[in-house]
């Protein structure tokens, strides 16, 4: 008998063909919903009209882009917004799960370690629904804090629905949230260190913070940087859920993102075809991100993402 | 590592911790403790309160005597129930399909499914794509659209692919069908992996607000996600009306953190389970990376 005999289709087919029917319903729902609305953002570059349907709207090329070229208020308003909110969160929400995980690593009892964890990573679990509500309770107009203050006669502090304290206040809610459930990569990155490492600069006379820029830091840098490559992506993404929720108390001018605009200019007002636009550009400028990032770690002898 | 720090440092420590531990646990005593306070400490506290004088049930009796939340909650449970069930199995059989490399069209199917981990298609196109399939203002719009995740996919692939080949072997020699073999012998194999990745499902199905905004516009199908979203994070009335008694109510905000308790608990009971196995997901990504 032959080894390895090449099959003929059919006969794979009555061998494989029902692993091939087990395989419909999950493949089936992907294509519907993400391979094929893929292909719908070819309205980005039509006049979309609903009662005509994507295939029958006109082309216009790409006055979409255009509209948005031109200066369109609310889109530059949009972008303004994302860039200063993707600001503050590389700045403060990226380093906070370093910092608080060579925080937990530097504590010796494991069981007060594993308690810590088990209070930090909890809100990652909660909706952004349950997140800002929360938020609104203790930092709203008859929250926590205000009443207090109002009882020991001080001025209230305005920060829920304040155009002013927006994009702090949505920094404040992301690093509540997720900023436990961050640590979880960092920690396992800073159990694979050598010990022999630590017993070394010790000996060499090394202190607790010389370690810990010597040799914790430098363990480190890898995941850190491949961290930072993947969050490029999402820099023109900032929490839709987390602003849509809040966007009425707050008014747009401050809290309109490029995520909220194509849902609001879009599906609320019927711009189909700009709003899909600002999705396109979005989405590439993301993609794009990513792999110029990688490209840059490359150069400086990085792993980056993926290896060459 | 080396010799214990200073006592200085370990104070400063030990400060921080209590402070981020706090930062969590306060919020969530605060919610609890304000949902079975009474009217009078809700007014003289002005809203909020960390340790109720007379805890009493009576919120929750309003929100369940059958009104609007009674209702959103039933629906946010069969959306759960339903929408895991139906991710649970497309996910299980379509991670079986791909488990053997070598058989038919495997490439192809492997390539689609990694390649959607890749991009998401936006808002306003899989808006388009629901609208098309007439499921807009469907509860299946809930739950179809999001119902196979990739991810999920891959890692219960991984997992299969790690049970002992002459299993499988043996269960094919004597005439199974793949069905039967994925059923009476892959299965009951898998039962760890099957209740992480429900969960991971669940918790989503539970916790997913934008779509239900998105899809639903009959407020008579809103789960529970919306309801939080209406008449705690807005502050809409909630009144005799909508709660469907004819009780006097206790106070708004001691409803409204009933409420938030509601959408908390089943998140709360499954939390231990979540967190153990979930940082452990999470690290195989990872590490193996």
């Amino acid at each position: 008998m032959q080894a390895r005999r090449r099959l003929t289709l059919r006969q794979r087919l009555r061998r494989d063909g029902m692993l091939v029917l087990l395989a419909v319903p999950g493949i089936g729902i992907l294509l519907l919903f993400e391979y094929i609305p893929l292909l719908g953002n070819v309205i980005a570059f039509k006049d979309y009209q609903p009662f005509l349907g994507i295939g029958e709207s006109p082309w216009v090329g790409f006055e979409n882009f255009m509209v948005l070229l031109r200066g369109d208020q609310q889109f530059l308003n949009a972008l303004a917004n994302t860039l200063i909110i993707t600001g503050l969160q590389v700045l403060f929400v990226f380093p906070a799960p370093i910092a608080l995980a060579l925080l937990l690593n530097s504590l010796l009892s494991e069981r007060l370690k594993r308690l810590v964890q088990s209070i930090l990573y909890l809100p990652h679990f909660l909706s952004w629904v349950i997140v800002v509500a929360i938020f609104q309770q203790v930092l709203g107009g008859s929250g926590m804090i205000n009443n207090y203050l109002r009882s020991q006669g001080q001025p209230t502090w305005d920060i829920i629905g304040n155009a002013d304290w927006f994009a702090e206040l949505l920094t404040a809610q992301v690093m509540w949230k997720e900023t436990g459930w961050a640590t979880i990569i960092f920690l396992a990155a800073l159990s694979q260190i050598d010990p022999g490492l630590y017993e070394a600069s010790s000996v060499d006379g090394a202190s607790r913070w010389r370690q810990l820029w010597h040799v914790t830091l430098p363990g480190l840098r890898g995941v850190i940087i491949l961290l930072f490559i993947l969050r490029l992506g999402d820099v023109l993404t900032v929490g839709f859920e987390q602003i849509i929720l809040q966007q009425g108390a707050v008014g747009l001018n401050a809290s309109e993102v490029l995520d909220t605009y194509v849902y609001n200019n879009g599906i609320i007002n019927g711009q189909w075809g700009v709003s899909a636009a600002v999705g396109l550009v979005k989405g590439l400028v993301g993609v794009a991100l990513v792999l110029g990032a990688n490209k840059v770690a490359h150069i400086f002898g990085e792993r980056g993402v993926y290896q060459r | 590592m080396n010799a214990a720090p200073s006592l200085a440092m370990r104070a400063v420590k030990g400060v921080v911790l209590i402070i981020c531990c706090a930062l969590v646990l306060v919020p969530f005593l605060g919610v609890v403790s304000t949902s079975l306070a009474d009217q009078v400490q809700v007014i003289n506290s002005g809203g909020f309160v960390l340790f109720p004088d007379n805890p009493n049930l009576n919120a929750y009796r309003s929100i369940f005597a059958g009104g609007v939340v009674t209702r959103a909650v039933l629906i946010s449970v069969i959306i759960t129930v339903v929408g895991t069930a139906i991710s649970l199995a497309s996910t299980a059989m379509l991670a079986y399909a791909l488990s053997r490399p070598g058989s038919l069209a495997h490439q192809p199917l492997l390539m689609v499914v990694l390649m959607s981990l890749l991009f998401t298609p936006g808002i306003i196109p899989s808006y388009l794509m629901v609208k098309q399939m007439g499921m807009l203002n469907s509860l299946w719009a809930l739950i179809i659209p999001t119902a196979v995740s990739g991810f999920n996919v891959i890692v219960m692939r991984a997992f299969f692919m790690e049970l002992p080949a002459e299993l499988i072997e043996s269960a094919r020699i004597d005439g199974a069908s793949e069905t039967r073999i994925l059923l009476r012998v892959v299965l009951p194999l898998s039962k760890a992996v099957l209740a992480v990745i429900g969960l991971f499902y669940a918790v989503g199905y539970w916790n997913a607000f934008f779509n239900a905004m998105l899809y639903i516009n009959d407020n008579d199908k809103w789960p529970l996600q919306l309801i939080l979203r209406t008449y705690v994070v807005n502050n809409a009335m909630l009144g005799t009306d909508q709660l469907g008694t004819s009780e006097a109510l206790p106070p708004q905000q001691s409803i409204q953190m009933a409420i938030l308790v509601i959408a908390l608990v089943p998140i709360l009971l499954v939390y231990p389970f979540l967190q153990r196995h979930f940082a452990k997901g999470v690290l195989t990504g990872a590490v193996k990376g």
